[in-house]
């Protein structure tokens, strides 16, 4: 084989702000033209290794290294930032830091530019690269005028200029709806068989990055590599539940159904599953055990009413037309549809951060037009996408106890609420750290307790578990879950399919301001049409039921659920 | 928040359009120093005349900058009206004479040298409006770097206002939001409080708002550090446009207009134009 | 001159957005015609972390961006804004905020920014005044005179809030464990 473009051997690294390394032994081999998935829970170490190789670490954050490191044949520590650059295209999860130009051209060329390129070279370069990456019909647009993906696209350009051996990718799906995650992914592909780079994909949502081929798969648990094996190996083991990281769905229907993972089966895609009719049989007993969907018909109580409502930033922008519909007492619903749909909009207009040009709003039958942003947060709850933007304490507990000061709770009282809603999203353990020791994952369950500690009747969260690996979605989403069984209404904006289908049972469906659709979950995933308005993104389960020649793939979708449902309820 | 009326770019094809950036500065900063160095009667109304005729080519409508003009005004009207109070003889002491005009009460009377006084004091300002007004109107902010560079100043200073350019969006959206955010959790900016809470409150903003920012410094100096930028001496840029007959005919009047204008100023010993005496 | 990091111009550029952003929001205050800026509590707050070089171009920048999109430059007020940006730069840089945030630093800090706003206010704009726009001597002087009380007092409280603040977000060497 031929030589490794990065080799780490038995390489350890440690923070100079922490107090153990956040690496250790670690040997990994890329080589050219690989394809190579990096997956872990958020904490494992995995977006460390990224800063190992792009060269962040050690002239960006500094710290003490063990062991052997060569990125294109040079060791970092005898480099510099800008050699390793060369080598390494870098693409950040947050795109808006990254878009540094004030417009796609210029963004582009950025490296060009520092490079000292003649302009007319430049603008030759970028135009072919912009076209490769299909954004060239918007070099002259400015960042707030496109969208994630798109921006996406620049920042992807943006490095290819340099003709780059190796393309990371850190946490590309982050900020992503459903659909352009799906078309990031095709873009990855096309680009490296263009190119011929490696490339590496730093991602806990693996079965979104495994629409497209991947060579390896190596997982990261606790700064070291736990398993390091091709694709298909790697999934027909069972090392995924075990180190926080969610199979693909319909691996795990397989295993419902019976079936043993092995690499006979061609797990690496749904597409490419190799089922023997037996196997399809064993699904499709699976499907029919299920019972008679239980339908419980409960009395239903209105606890917010929206009517009509319409809004505009701009007199000439309708970002919200016409919006109707009604949240009942103890409800859990998903907002879900494509970025600037105009959920957040909603969301503001609901919390009176925003006036609707028209239309009411209505908690418990009263319209709360008049109320107050303040008033309005006694009984529902707003929770940001963006943790940074809530904090405004420096130590977790303030933080925490914040809302309650202006309330006439004793500070004993406020003490046990703020440790009881410290407990519950696990932040325990660190009450008496500064908030920025955090990682982002973090924050947001400081941001969701700060919010949470009011014991509000109704809690709007957007993006709720946008940045967290499965484990801590989990814990996240089962506490909500536990607030909306003691009664607590909760609604979330979401880009998270999984989230929808799995905890609430009804969502509503936006696209370009307008509510196209207020079902069931299942339902909108199974539903082509309404799947493709609002750019979400159909299960695998849709096409393994497909496969199985299952004739109605809602209910399968609903089985699946009801059964994961019923085995936890078991397991507890 | 109330909607923060700003001038931005405004695209449009004209003949102040097609000029560079650079000339576009260079005439900006030559104009202000012209008219800062002057209070010549005559050259400011030749200037003020000027920069009327520039606005007409520019195809900008005054209704575009309406709210600015308005903002411009109100800022003259604070202004005169101040010096007015405090030094209601400032003209008689510079004129070295005195018409009295009308006698209001105390020390307030109207000379016919305070009016005079205050009619250039505002041309003064007043002729540079415009020209600073299409400056930012009429200039692709993606030039501005890149015109620093090209009259001098390093490009690491340009790339800074670049930058500032960039995310004064970015950052207007976000302290927007966490405003909001702690409303919703008892913290209020309106006037209802006292001084002192209204001040304290402001960091329950702030505080986020600085975090986030010197988190985004790290991100973007990251990102700008894994693409090169500082790596040679110079850098080129995509945007610049090369300077054409135009842009040397402009050049070439603004000095001659500050030429004039420091010659006449200062060939009599005296800033001022005196019909007084 | 030492060349700027790219930090350190990163830190310019968004320094001066934020200037420009906090500029434009005026606090209304009882005083007409005398809003409460916070601008120069984030300006004085980055000089300290950033220096005096970035200081300056963070008022200089951000005060030309604020006039020249609202009512053309007024070139004196730009200068004493760089100007004070520059002092607090310079006074604070011995400084290391990173390692925590007493009692002295709180007083030295106070000290410079209270001395850079009289410096600013009270003599680099009028004097400027004077020269450029030919103003009467008493209206700059009653003028910086306000604008000095207004800007140390809100200089003094959000200011230094905000830099204890970022001192207690800063993690120390080695000094985070999980607690049970």
């Amino acid at each position: 084989m031929a030589e490794p473009i990065i080799s780490f051997q038995d390489y350890g690294f440690q923070y100079t702000a922490q107090a153990k390394p956040t690496l250790h032994h670690i040997n990994l081999n890329i080589y050219p033209g690989e394809k190579v998935l990096i997956a872990g829970a958020s904490g494992s170490g995995k977006s460390t290794i990224g800063s190992c190789i792009n060269g962040l670490i050690p002239f960006a954050y500094p710290g003490e290294s063990t062991g052997k490191l060569t990125v294109g044949g040079k060791d970092p520590l005898k480099s510099s930032i800008f050699e390793l650059s060369h080598t390494v295209g870098t693409v950040l999860q947050d795109t808006d830091g990254q878009f540094i130009g004030l417009t796609v051209g210029e963004d582009i060329a950025f490296a060009l530019e520092n490079s000292c390129v003649a302009q007319n070279e430049m603008k030759r370069i970028v135009d072919e690269v912009a076209k490769l990456v299909d954004i060239d019909h918007h070099l002259q647009y400015a960042p707030h005028e496109l969208s994630g993906g798109q921006k996406q696209r620049v920042s992807l350009a943006g490095v290819m200029v340099d003709e780059v051996k190796v393309l990371l990718f850190d946490e590309p799906l982050a900020n992503l709806d459903p659909a352009a995650g799906r078309t990031t992914i095709e873009l990855i592909d096309m680009v490296q068989e263009r190119t011929g780079a490696a490339v590496i994909i730093i991602e806990h949502r693996l079965e979104d990055v495994l629409w497209r081929k991947v060579d390896r798969i190596v997982l990261m648990d606790e700064g070291k590599i736990v398993v390091d094996m091709p694709t298909k190996a790697f999934l027909s083991g069972n090392a995924l539940l075990e180190h926080g990281i969610r199979e693909p769905l319909y691996l795990t229907a397989l295993r419902y159904a019976g079936i043993p993972i092995t690499e006979e089966l061609e797990p690496q895609h749904v597409d490419s599953l190799r089922l023997t009719g037996q196997q399809i049989k064993m699904v499709q007993d699976w499907y029919h055990r299920s019972g008679a969907k239980q339908e419980i018909q409960e009395e239903k109580t209105e606890l917010l009413k929206v009517t009509d409502l319409c809004f505009g930033y701009t007199p000439e922008v309708k970002n919200l037309r016409n919006v109707s519909f009604t949240i009942h007492k103890g409800e859990m619903v998903s907002i879900v549809g494509r970025n600037g749909a105009g959920k957040s909009t909603l969301a503001k207009l609901i919390c009176g951060f925003e006036k609707p040009t028209s239309g009411s709003i209505y908690l418990e039958g009263r319209d709360i037009s008049d109320d107050t942003i303040k008033e309005r947060a006694q009984r529902i709850g707003y929770v940001m996408q963006n943790p940074n933007q809530m904090i405004s304490k420096p130590m977790i507990w303030d933080e925490v106890e914040m809302a309650l000061l202006s309330g006439d709770m004793t500070a004993e009282e406020r003490k046990e609420r703020v440790e009881e809603t410290l407990k519950i999203c696990g932040l325990y353990p660190f009450r008496k750290w500064p908030v920025s020791a955090l990682s982002f994952g973090q924050k947001k369950r400081v941001t969701i307790a700060g919010i949470l500690v009011q014991r509000p009747q109704m809690i709007i969260l957007d993006e709720p578990t946008a940045g967290q690996d499965y484990h801590h979605y989990t814990e996240i989403m089962e506490f909500l879950k536990t607030l909306n069984e003691q009664g607590f209404t909760i609604v979330m904006i979401t880009h998270d399919m999984h989230l929808m289908l799995e905890y609430t049972p009804r969502a509503i469906v936006f696209s370009e301001g307008e509510l196209l659709a207020d079902t069931t979950a299942a339902h909108v995933l199974n539903d082509p049409d309404l799947v493709k308005k609002a750019n979400l993104k159909e299960t695998s389960l849709y096409t393994l039921s497909m496969k199985c020649g299952i004739e109605n793939p809602q209910r399968f979708t609903e089985h699946f659920i009801e059964y994961e449902k019923e085995k936890e309820h078991q397991a507890k | 928040m109330a909607k923060v009326a700003i001038l931005s770019y405004i695209n449009r094809k004209s003949l102040v359009h097609e000029l560079t950036g650079t000339t576009k500065l260079i005439f900006f900063i030559l104009w202000s120093v012209a008219s800062m160095v002057t209070y010549d009667t005559r050259i400011l109304i030749g200037m003020l005349f000027i920069s009327v005729l520039v606005f007409k080519a520019s195809r900008i409508r005054v209704r575009d900058i309406s709210v600015v003009l308005g903002l411009a005004a109100v800022f003259l009207v604070l202004n005169n009206f101040f010096v007015y109070l405090f030094a209601p003889e400032y003209g008689v002491e510079i004129y070295e004479s005195r018409d009295v005009l009308l006698q209001i009460a105390g020390p307030y009377t109207i000379t016919a040298q305070q009016l005079f006084y205050h009619f250039n004091m505002t041309i003064k300002v007043i002729c540079v409006v415009p020209v600073a007004l299409l400056f930012i109107a009429c200039t692709d902010p993606s030039e501005f770097a890149a015109s620093l560079a090209m009259i001098g100043v390093s490009y690491r200073v340009g790339y800074s206002v670049s930058l500032a350019l960039r995310y004064i969006p970015d950052v207007q959206r976000e302290y927007q939001n966490i405003s909001q955010a702690q409303q919703a959790r008892g913290i209020d900016l309106s006037s209802k409080d006292k001084l002192f809470t209204r001040l304290k409150n402001s960091v329950a903003i702030l505080l986020p708002l600085i975090m986030s920012s010197l988190n985004r410094i790290e991100t973007v100096s990251n990102a700008m550090e894994l693409r090169g930028f500082g790596k040679e001496k110079k850098r080129t840029w995509y945007v610049q446009r090369r300077l054409k007959r135009n842009d040397w005919l402009v050049i070439g009047f603004v000095v001659i207009v500050l030429v004039v204008d420091l010659v006449v100023t200062f060939w009599d010993g005296s800033r001022f134009f005196n019909p007084f005496l | 001159m030492k060349k700027l990091s790219v930090k350190s111009v990163v830190a310019i550029g968004i320094g001066a957005a934020l200037f420009f952003v906090l500029g434009k929001i005026a606090i209304p205050s009882p005083v007409p015609n005398t809003n409460i800026s916070l601008q120069y509590s984030v300006a004085a707050v980055f000089a300290t972390l950033f220096g005096p070089i970035a200081g300056l171009l963070i008022g200089f920048i951000g005060h030309t961006l604020i006039d020249a999109t609202s009512y053309g430059p007024w070139w004196s007020w730009i200068i004493a804004s760089a100007f004070f940006g520059l002092v607090v730069g310079f006074a604070t840089m011995k400084m290391h905020v990173e390692e925590g945030v007493g009692k002295k630093e709180v007083i030295f800090f106070n000290v410079a920014q209270a001395i850079a706003h009289v410096l600013s206010w009270g003599l680099v704009a009028p004097v400027l005044d004077i020269l450029i726009y030919k103003e009467p001597i008493e209206k700059l002087f009653a003028q910086g005179l306000m604008a000095s009380v207004s800007n140390i007092i809100t200089t003094g409280v959000v200011g230094t809030l905000l830099l204890l603040g970022y001192a207690k977000t800063v993690v120390k060497k080695g000094s985070l464990t999980k607690e049970d």
